[in-house]
């Protein structure tokens, strides 16, 4: 009937347009999956294990745009056994990287801060790199809160 | 006198107590840092871990060197700013004679150039103007506030004062509704301030950057969604003038971190 | 344009283990934010850091957008000899930016 065939052929329209309106601007994110495969890249087949490291972050953050953070591990910092590179992940940020830190027995202390920003409450990932090949790791969740009022473009 | 008549003076003595009883009392009066995060507030303490510190060191530069047709720099007069805007802050904003109106730091810098430069005045929330305030202000840190001490101020505070009660915008609020009858409670997470501007221009979080009171003011009044008065303007000035007196005696905490 | 603020101890003994913290101005614009009109704001950011003792790396950093603006970082050596230490930045854009500290060892 011809009022059936219209309103199909409007709601398949409707239908599609919806579709194409629902394409968000914002960013894919990095997923939890995304994060492994970013792991994976630095490690590579060794099995990471936890333990050695602390990465402290404020539990609950004033504003995901700046979060102080520090990594630190607990090992000897002597050329036969010592820190070579700590490397950061997260779950939820457009990226699953957030830094790649390179250090030597000659840190003294194998302990770096800075600050970041944190899209969304998730999980950090720290993983170190030990002079004997092995890695060891520390994981740690993020809540993050919003400002309260909207701030305009100046 | 008729009971009706009686029933509105009753009313309006409670109302103007209650006005009067909404105010801060000055031993209640907490800085904006003391409700922020250990991490927000070493943030602030640590010279060297302030990002507001890079825009002081920009400002250093720009007051020694020359500008305008004068070829005058701010340091041929005021020679070192750590000594001679020692205080100046402080008493800011402050009345100006030949405009017969108080005018904050940024709009003295600018009538300094223009005046004794001979330049082109700087853009609000531009980077330099931002950093020779950053600067000035920086001067008077841990300086107690004597804003509106001038009696010709009186009547631009009390201006100030009735904008700062005025409820507005679409969701009908005035200032003192949050910062002095809700103060420490929490808006969607963050906290409420009591509002005290001692650390302006300030490094804020939320902007990745060093900002003005005018700013942070105008994105007060987006989100209370009124109009926003413009930069500059003597409704904004005489905000601020109301809001540095209303803080007089704290110290000065420029440049202040804040989330 | 003031570019980083350093924090170095002017003295240490040697052997000492010592904090080196650094302040660069810097957007660290992450490519992730849109203009009103929606159009994507191009990254621009600090993209690698190091560190050299008398001329020997001592330590190295790869900066992702997740960094926050004017980035701060701090790390840590052990103080060997009196001399420089030498900071260099570099970035999106060519950015390249460089800065020193000098310390006493005794």
């Amino acid at each position: 009937m011809k009022d059936e065939s219209t309103r199909r052929q409007f709601l398949g329209l409707a239908g599609g347009a919806a579709a194409l309106g629902a394409v968000s601007l914002r960013p894919a994110a990095a997923t939890p999956a995304s994060m492994t495969t970013a792991i994976r890249a630095v490690v590579g087949e060794a099995t990471v294990r936890t333990g050695k490291v602390k990465l402290e972050v404020p539990p609950l953050v004033e504003n995901g745009n700046t979060v102080p953070m520090t990594v630190s591990v607990s090992n000897p910092m002597t050329p036969a056994d010592h820190v070579v590179s700590i490397h950061v992940f997260n779950e939820k940020n457009p990226q699953p990287n957030m830094g790649n830190f390179y250090l030597g027995p000659h840190a003294g202390r194998a302990q770096v801060s800075t600050r970041i920003r944190l899209a969304d409450s998730q999980k950090i990932v720290a993983i170190a790199k030990l002079s004997d090949g092995s890695f060891w790791s520390a994981t740690t969740d993020v809540v993050v809160t919003l400002a309260a009022c909207t701030d305009e473009v100046i | 006198m008729n009971p009706a008549r009686i029933i509105v003076v009753a009313a309006l003595l409670i109302a103007a107590c209650l006005a009067r009883a909404a105010e801060i009392p000055p031993a209640e009066r907490r800085s904006g840092s003391s409700f922020m995060a250990p991490d927000s507030q070493a943030m602030q303490s640590d010279d060297t871990a302030n990002p507001g510190m890079l825009w002081v060191l920009d400002g250093e530069k720009l007051w020694n060197g020359k500008a305008g047709t004068a070829g005058k720099a701010c340091a041929d007069c005021h020679q070192d700013a750590r000594v001679s805007m020692k205080g100046v802050a402080a008493r800011y904003p402050a009345f100006d004679k030949a405009l017969a109106r108080p005018v904050d730091l940024e709009q003295r810098i600018n009538l300094c150039r223009v005046r004794h430069q001979q330049a082109t005045p700087l853009a609000y929330e531009s980077r330099d103007l931002l950093a020779l305030t950053a600067l000035v202000a920086r001067a008077s840190h841990g300086v107690g506030i004597e804003t509106g001490a001038d009696p010709q101020l009186a009547p631009f505070i009390a201006t100030g004062r009735d904008r700062y009660l005025q409820r507005q915008g679409q969701l009908n609020l005035a200032c003192a509704n949050c910062h002095d009858d809700n103060w420490d409670k929490r808006l969607a997470g963050a906290a409420i301030t009591q509002g005290h501007p001692t650390g302006y221009p300030l490094y804020r979080l939320e902007w990745q950057s060093l900002g003005s009171l005018q700013r942070r003011l105008r994105a007060c009044l987006s989100g209370i969604r009124a109009q926003p008065y413009n930069y500059g303007a003597p409704e904004m000035v005489e905000l601020e003038l109301y809001l540095m007196w209303r803080a007089r005696g704290m110290p000065i905490e420029t440049p202040a971190v804040r989330p | 344009m003031a570019s980083a603020l350093i924090n170095v101890p002017k003295k240490a003994r040697r052997g000492e283990i010592i904090e080196i913290k650094t302040l660069m101005s810097h957007v660290m614009e992450t490519g992730y934010r849109h203009t009103a009109e929606g159009e994507v704001i191009p990254r621009d950011i600090i993209t690698g850091f190091s560190c050299r003792y008398n001329g020997v790396e001592i330590f190295r950093a790869d900066l992702f957008p997740a960094f926050s603006a004017n980035p701060f970082i701090t790390f840590f050596t052990v103080a060997q000899e009196s001399g420089k230490f030498d900071f260099e930045w570099t970035g999106d854009k060519g950015f390249n930016d460089t800065a020193s500290a000098s310390i006493i060892v005794e």
